[in-house]
């Protein structure tokens, strides 16, 4: 890497179905009060800002000149990034960029979304092709249902392997994570009796939506060093927006564009034994089914063998290489931040700064980002400057 | 900063209205940009989309053009803002040593939406949308105020109109070239008092591509790759009471950086062309006291003397600038086209000669809030 | 100033606006809509390099990164890769009313083609449908140029 860049500061607010006690920028003041204070820096501190969203939740347009007020911005180089659910790890790319490039040492990325304030399906159906997709594509679940069935149909995967995931994730953020918006300790049977969305996905299959925001501090090597001793390093960063027309992803039971993402990401950061070199996993898993068929794109275990990692235990707090001890998208979904999340919950974890999250000892995590039209971001971070 | 040269460029004829959808108006003009640098999309190891979602009338608007732009086949990103922080994100993800290569491709369909819905929404819900402000109404309030301020009046502004839509005769991918006076302008229709249709610039659909490598590959692939010398960008306030609209200080800070970064100190002596962002014919003016071209107040003057004519001291929008052709998203970028154009000597019949250093300017949200300022050099 | 006790429930703005979008079908799909009103044809586009055949039709190959302009028909029945039927209350963003429901989205292949189109299955009982089953397209009688209008469902091919 020629300007390694490390992650110095994470913050983000209490999650909350609908958040009536601040508006937009109020949220994201907080996430970026919560940051700075995390890095103890200050506002004067920061050369630049990436924010982003996603524009119909909240029906704002320019966000990037909008959130001034709440992000600290004013007189200050501020850029929006978006690209859908991808958006979260998208910005945190970008101001990994922005810190690469020499341009910028230290740079905020604030990733927020007030869900609550828009009907969310209504909103994510417009990404769908107006002409030949849009009035039988329901939001995001019905193509992760359907992409389900053809896993079910191809491997002998099954609804109980899904719910596993889901007992995993909300168990997760009931016992180890303050900040998540659902904290409901599961079993598989309460998964099994809720009702179906759509078919197999059920109710405590799927992620909520949720009003939250999420603020991390990119710095360059020099800066990064002075401002914390154990930066997280971003070692490896890989983006892959494959598809357009959303039928062509469908029938494909795993994820490509993940697979492909995270090839990028792992020999940038020279991973080659990625269940072995990974300690932890915040993982974008939108529903529980994608946590049985999205493992082996990035080859954490052999192609059809999902159901097997998940079924192991392996991926349990406790287990050798845990999955979403914050809970993941499950039990936390402010859109525009999600992807950000990861991000931010990946660096926490190598910096040592989890909490009652933190998986002892961790030193490699991976953080994946999820969205648009099966589109993955991948990002490895690692408390040490190298894995070789 | 390492040296970065774009070594491709591209742009649609801007119209009324473009037929095309999205994704074949972009892949028009990626198939373009791949053609005048000699590339295939295989040599292209990233590439940065700059789609709106309310322009586009689509979430996550940069799906319509994911294979259309080749961005499937690399990795991708999508900035929502004028089309230079597009460039400046390609840029820096070359500058960060990972990538050789960045395409750059924004394209906007502005007849397919209702412009002032659109930027109504750029308003505060909870304090300003109620108003009905839009862009044209908002902008209103900034040029009374820069003329109440600083004695700038609307002949003025209308000499900015007058020549841009002159210049425009020479640029093949213009919207509006013509033919106009001062009068003409003067006694247009008033849309949002002082702003007169001719002061405004139209609904254009269009694209705009350009491909940028580091210097090696730039070096190796072409014969005539444009320098980025220096860009800067910066916010202002965001409330129109927030701020006082006369003043330009995001732009003031904005161009020092670029200027900084390209060694330019004496703007007026050192650039030779400015391709600047003119969404209405005050803001020609404005932008260009915030460029120190001139002090505060004097942009009217250098007009009045032709200074900014074809073949004035320091030509302002040889391709007839944004009022000619505005392809929301799109201008920004194609105005670094025009000054690549103007660098390579390939600029037809509206190229400045001598031409070593040219600026490229956009702007973002309401009134100028969002500046962002590029030197190119040979 | 004093806040009174009531004075402590936070308020909303709402924000109705009518937005509306007239999107250019473009090209493509423009011959591909007035095949289906016209000739009641199923057009897709073939790539000249490759020689796959994209329904619905689009200017370029994705893997081939090549203009394709040779348009040819595909059947009318393929076979369903996936589906799932849609139970959840939503607006729908065309005409700002609740959406119908519930209703089966099918992911389908249709023979000729190697990209895949969405439509809607008549069938909505989940324990009717499986992937891999035989489906045809179902027409209407007044078409209008309107995909989901003049294909107005598919079917399940009842084994003889």
């Amino acid at each position: 890497m020629k300007r390694p860049v490390g992650i110095v500061g994470v913050g983000q607010t209490h999650h909350k179905s609908k958040n009536t006690d601040c508006n937009g920028q109020e949220l994201i003041s907080i996430a970026v009060k919560r940051a700075l204070e995390n890095a103890e820096l200050t506002m004067a501190d920061i050369d630049a800002i990436v924010i982003g969203n996603m524009d119909h939740f909240e029906s704002i347009n320019y966000v990037d000149m909008w959130s001034v007020d709440g992000s600290g911005g004013f007189m200050k180089p501020i850029m929006k990034v978006t690209t859908g659910g991808t958006t979260g790890s998208a910005i945190g790319h970008a101001g990994f960029y922005h810190a690469a490039s020499g341009l910028f040492d230290t740079v905020l990325v604030i990733g927020w979304e007030q869900n609550s304030e828009s009907d969310t399906t209504a909103a994510i159906s417009t990404c769908f092709d107006p002409i030949t997709e849009r009035e039988y594509s329901a939001g995001a679940i019905g193509p992760l249902a359907a992409q389900y069935i053809a896993y079910m149909s191809k491997y002998g995967a099954t609804e109980e392997d899904a719910a596993l995931v889901s007992v995993r994730d909300h168990n997760n953020a009931a016992l180890y994570n303050d900040y998540a918006h659902l904290r409901q300790v599961i079993k598989v049977e309460d998964v099994m009796k809720s009702a179906y969305i759509s078919y197999p996905i059920k109710l405590l299959d799927i992620c909520p939506r949720t009003d939250g925001a999420c603020a991390v501090i990119f710095a360059s090597e020099r800066k990064a060093k002075k401002i914390t001793k154990r930066p997280a390093w971003i070692l490896g960063v890989g983006d892959c927006h494959i598809l357009v027309h959303l039928a062509d992803g469908i029938g494909l039971a795993s994820l490509p564009s993940l697979e492909i993402a995270a090839r990028q990401a792992y020999e940038m950061a020279g991973i080659t034994d990625p269940f072995n070199q990974i300690d932890v996993a915040e993982l974008y898993i939108p529903a529980s089914t994608a946590g049985v068929a999205w493992m082996e794109a990035l080859k954490l275990c052999e192609e059809g063998g999902g159901p097997r990692l998940v079924r192991s235990g392996v991926t349990n707090m406790g287990g050798k290489l845990p999955v979403n001890p914050s809970g993941g998208v499950l039990a936390t979904n402010p859109i525009g931040a999600t992807g950000l999340l990861r991000i931010g919950e990946a660096a926490l974890q190598v910096m040592g700064k989890a909490g009652k999250k933190q998986v002892a000892g961790a030193q490699v995590a991976v953080a994946t980002g999820f969205g648009g039209c099966f589109w993955s971001d991948v990002t490895v971070l690692s408390s040490l400057s190298r894995l070789d | 900063m390492e040296k970065v040269g774009i070594i491709g460029v591209a742009q649609t004829k801007y119209q009324r209205y473009n037929p095309s959808s999205h994704a074949e108006l972009a892949y028009e003009v990626t198939a373009r940009a791949l053609e005048d640098a000699g590339l295939t999309i295989d040599d292209i190891d990233n590439t940065v989309t700059v789609c709106n979602d309310f322009w586009d009338g689509r979430t996550i608007s940069s799906m319509a053009i994911t294979e259309a732009t080749g961005s499937h086949k690399s990795p991708t990103t999508n900035v929502e803002g004028d089309g230079t922080y597009g460039a400046l994100m390609g840029l820096m993800r070359i500058l960060s040593g990972l990538h050789e290569i960045t395409l750059v491709v924004a394209q906007s369909k502005v007849s397919e939406g209702i412009p002032s819905v659109i930027t109504n929404a750029m308003f505060d819900p909870v304090y300003e949308r109620m108003l009905g402000l839009d862009a044209i109404n908002s902008s209103a309030l900034q040029m009374r105020s820069y003329m109440y301020t600083y004695g700038v009046n609307e002949e003025q502004c209308a000499k900015v109109s007058v020549k841009n839509h002159r210049n425009a005769k020479a640029n093949p991918y213009a919207h509006l070239p013509m033919d106009i006076t001062v009068e003409d302008v003067l006694k247009s229709r008033v849309l949002a008092d002082p702003i007169k249709l001719l002061d405004t610039s139209p609904i254009s659909d269009g694209a705009c591509a350009i491909i940028m490598a580091r210097e090696s590959t730039a070096k190796k692939k072409h014969r005539k790759p444009v320098w980025i010398k220096g860009v800067g960008h910066c916010a202002d306030a965001y409330h129109l009471g927030d701020r006082d609209l006369a003043e330009v200080d995001a732009l003031v800070s904005a161009a020092q950086r670029a200027y900084d970064m390209a060694g330019i100190t004496r703007p007026l002596k050192q650039i030779h062309v400015a391709e600047i962002y003119d969404a209405f014919s005050y803001m020609e003016l404005m932008w260009m006291e915030g460029l120190g071209f001139c002090e505060r107040g004097k942009a009217g003057a250098m007009v009045d003397s032709g200074s900014t004519e074809m073949n004035g001291i320091l030509p302002v929008n040889p391709s007839g600038g944004v009022l000619s052709a505005h392809a929301v998203q799109v201008a920004g970028l194609a105005r670094i086209a025009e000054a690549v154009l103007q660098l390579r000597g390939e600029a037809g019949d509206r190229q400045i000669d001598g031409t070593r250093v040219a600026l490229a300017h956009g702007i973002e949200g309401a009134c100028g809030q969002g500046q962002c300022v590029f030197i190119l050099g040979k | 100033m004093e806040q009174g006790k009531e004075d402590l429930k936070p308020l909303s703005v709402a924000y109705i606006a009518d937005m509306t979008y007239k999107y250019h079908a473009g090209h493509y799909y423009s011959r591909f809509l007035r095949e289906l009103r016209d000739n009641r044809l199923i057009a897709g586009v073939k790539c000249p390099k490759c020689g796959k055949v994209y329904v619905p039709p689009r200017i370029v190959c994705r893997d081939c990164f090549v203009r394709m302009e040779e348009f040819v028909p595909v059947s009318q029945e393929g076979t369903l890769l996936a589906f799932t039927v849609t139970n959840f209350h939503y607006i729908d963003t065309t005409t700002g009313e609740p959406k119908k429901i519930p209703f089966t989205t099918a992911f389908i292949k249709l023979d000729g083609a190697d990209s895949n189109i969405v439509h809607r299955l008549d069938e909505t009982d989940e324990k009717k449908i499986k992937a891999g089953m035989r489906l045809r397209a179902v027409f209407s009688n007044n078409r209008t140029g309107d995909y989901f209008h003049d294909i107005d469902h598919f079917s399940i091919v009842k084994d003889m």
